[in-house]
């Protein structure tokens, strides 16, 4: 009968911290956006699990169970990510992550065409839309447009700067950076991991990824500014 | 009850000292992101899976299974293996779901190869798999054949060499005095607490491996075809990440061969580290290590052998 209290307060716990993250919207450095119904729902249940075990609990409905046949109780486990989340609210993928992997620009659409630039001046890009303009079309629909993307910075090989963003498809596990190398007007005393917004225009300059071989496009920086990292940190 | 109480209160005095040191260790920092990031992915399908899990333990009837499944189990092993298709969802949720089935009286060959091909080739699972390639069907044709070939296989092999002592299966819940639903609540709940605890175990893991193994030692071996192979196979096991996602990791890793990619994507949703801690807790632990290994072998084989067809 304890054990079941106990194991109906950690699910109860569990069920609420997913809604939490999901109410405070912190859930987008974990997972991508549209797993946000799927959190909901789960923790829903969760907490009603959690609630009419509770309330049979105090009912001192008997249940015959099995429960302690185990001598191994994992629902304790279940404490660990609880705790991450509520204690630490690990922050978002970064540079550590984006310099252990290879930019991930994936393999080239069939017919390798781009849409034209939407009107603007300067144009917002992905970084990853940038860098698959560059390397696939060789820059044709970027031309001599102004443009501004976003991200945050990695020391590069050869010593320059990289802006790069991480790509998630479903959790921060699969997550994998995209590279833009930075040329041109950029100031010195940056650090790494610091997010920037830069506006400038497409480069000739490319590299090579250490890690995979994949292209690295480079960008014209005209200007440089300082950001605080976004509410949505990652790009899919 | 009152250790709960306990340990909440002291990581509650903790925090401070835990927000400091994980601030200034970016090794750290990750490792609590990608582990809460498989625990946070995976908790859904965990749940959903549980709850289909306990309503087959508690409201169909074994009678229906019997009817359902060709007699011979030599023929249930492709039909489950083929039903496997329908269940559109991770791993995680096959895990519980297959224990239910083996509850219910299929024979345990059908659940099991029925437990191997749902993630793999369930339609998001292949639909993601031609986006993250461009629109290439081949692998997507490949990533089904050689899944549902390496599925069917183990289920024979289990006909053959497995024993039934091997399964550790929870006892039945159907025997409640509360009637239905106060079995179903007691199946939920014991499903959720010990496949979410187990689950925990192998996010924990995975995040482990994820931000300490060195990305040099893949590199080191893309140019060889035989280990290329075996990495890619390993790292799937390794990085524990769900079957919709997995296509897009494969299609990043450029220098490794298609054959290598391959086998990364069949051994994925069949065996990781997480998929294997929380096997442990669903049939026990004489099952998962004799189990787990041989679907990596036979995995790996299949991939090889299906590449070797088509690349």
């Amino acid at each position: 009968m304890v054990r079941k209290a106990t194991h109906s307060v950690i699910l109860l716990l569990v069920g609420g911290a997913l809604l939490k993250i999901s109410i405070d919207g912190t859930y987008v450095r974990y997972v991508k956006e549209g797993m946000l119904p799927l959190l909901y729902v789960a923790g829903g249940v969760l907490v009603t699990v959690a609630v009419l075990s509770l309330v049979a609990v105090y009912r001192g409905k008997r249940e015959e169970s099995h429960e302690h046949e185990h001598s191994f109780d994992a629902a304790w486990l279940l404490l660990l990510p609880l705790l991450a989340v509520l204690l630490v609210a690990p922050p978002a993928l970064g540079g550590f992550s984006a310099a252990r992997s290879g930019s991930a620009l994936g393999t080239a659409p069939e017919k390798a065409e781009f849409p034209p630039l939407p009107a603007g001046d300067p144009v917002r890009l992905s970084v990853l839309d940038y860098a698959s303009r560059s390397v696939f079309d060789s820059g044709k629909t970027l031309g001599d447009r102004r443009l501004k993307l976003s991200g945050f910075l990695m020391t590069a090989p050869d010593g320059g700067l990289y802006l790069a963003r991480m790509r998630i498809t479903c959790c921060a596990a699969d997550g994998r950076p995209v590279k833009v190398g930075l040329t041109g007007q950029v100031p010195g005393g940056l650090k790494a991991d610091q997010w920037v917004e830069v506006t400038g225009k497409y480069s000739t300059r490319s590299g090579k990824d250490q890690i995979n071989d994949e292209t690295i496009p480079y960008f014209q920086v005209e200007t440089l500014t300082q950001i605080a990292a976004p509410k949505k940190p990652y790009e899919s | 009850m009152e250790v709960l109480a306990a340990i909440l209160l002291a990581a509650l005095a903790l925090r401070v000292v835990i927000g400091e040191v994980m601030g200034g260790t970016p090794v750290l920092q990750s490792w609590t992101t990608v582990f809460v990031s498989i625990a946070v992915q995976a908790v859904p399908f965990v749940v959903l899976g549980t709850l289909l899990s306990a309503a087959i333990t508690v409201f169909v009837p074994p009678s229906f299974f019997a009817k359902a499944l060709p007699r011979h189990p030599v023929l249930a092993v492709p039909v489950a293996g083929a039903a496997g298709a329908v269940l559109p969802g991770c791993e995680c949720a096959s895990v519980p779901v297959a224990g239910a089935l083996v509850r219910r009286g299929v024979t345990p060959a059908a659940a099991l190869a029925f437990l191997l091909s749902a993630p793999a080739i369930n339609p998001v699972v292949l639909v993601s798999t031609g986006v993250a390639f461009g629109g290439d069907l081949k692998m997507v044709g490949a990533r089904l054949a050689a899944s549902l070939v390496t599925a069917v296989l183990m289920g024979w092999l289990w006909l053959r060499l497995g024993k039934e002592d091997w399964l550790r299966l929870p006892r039945g819940h159907e025997h409640h005095e509360g009637g239905k639903f106060a079995g179903f609540l007691a199946a939920a709940r014991h499903d959720m607490t010990q496949a979410g605890g187990f689950l925990a175990i192998g996010a924990l893991t995975a995040a482990t491996l994820n931000v300490t193994v060195p990305p040099e030692w893949l590199r080191a071996v893309a140019d060889n075809p035989v280990l290329s192979v075996l990495a890619l196979a390993g790292l799937a096991v390794i990085l524990s990440i769900c079957s919709e996602a997995d296509a897009f990791v494969a299609a990043s890793l450029t220098e490794f061969s298609w054959t290598a990619k391959l086998a990364f994507l069949v051994v994925g949703p069949m065996i990781d580290i997480k998929l294997f801690a929380m096997q442990i807790g669903s049939f026990g632990r004489q099952f998962a290590f004799r189990f787990a290994p041989a679907t990596f072998v036979v995995a790996v084989l299949v991939s090889v052998a299906v590449g070797a067809l088509l690349w």
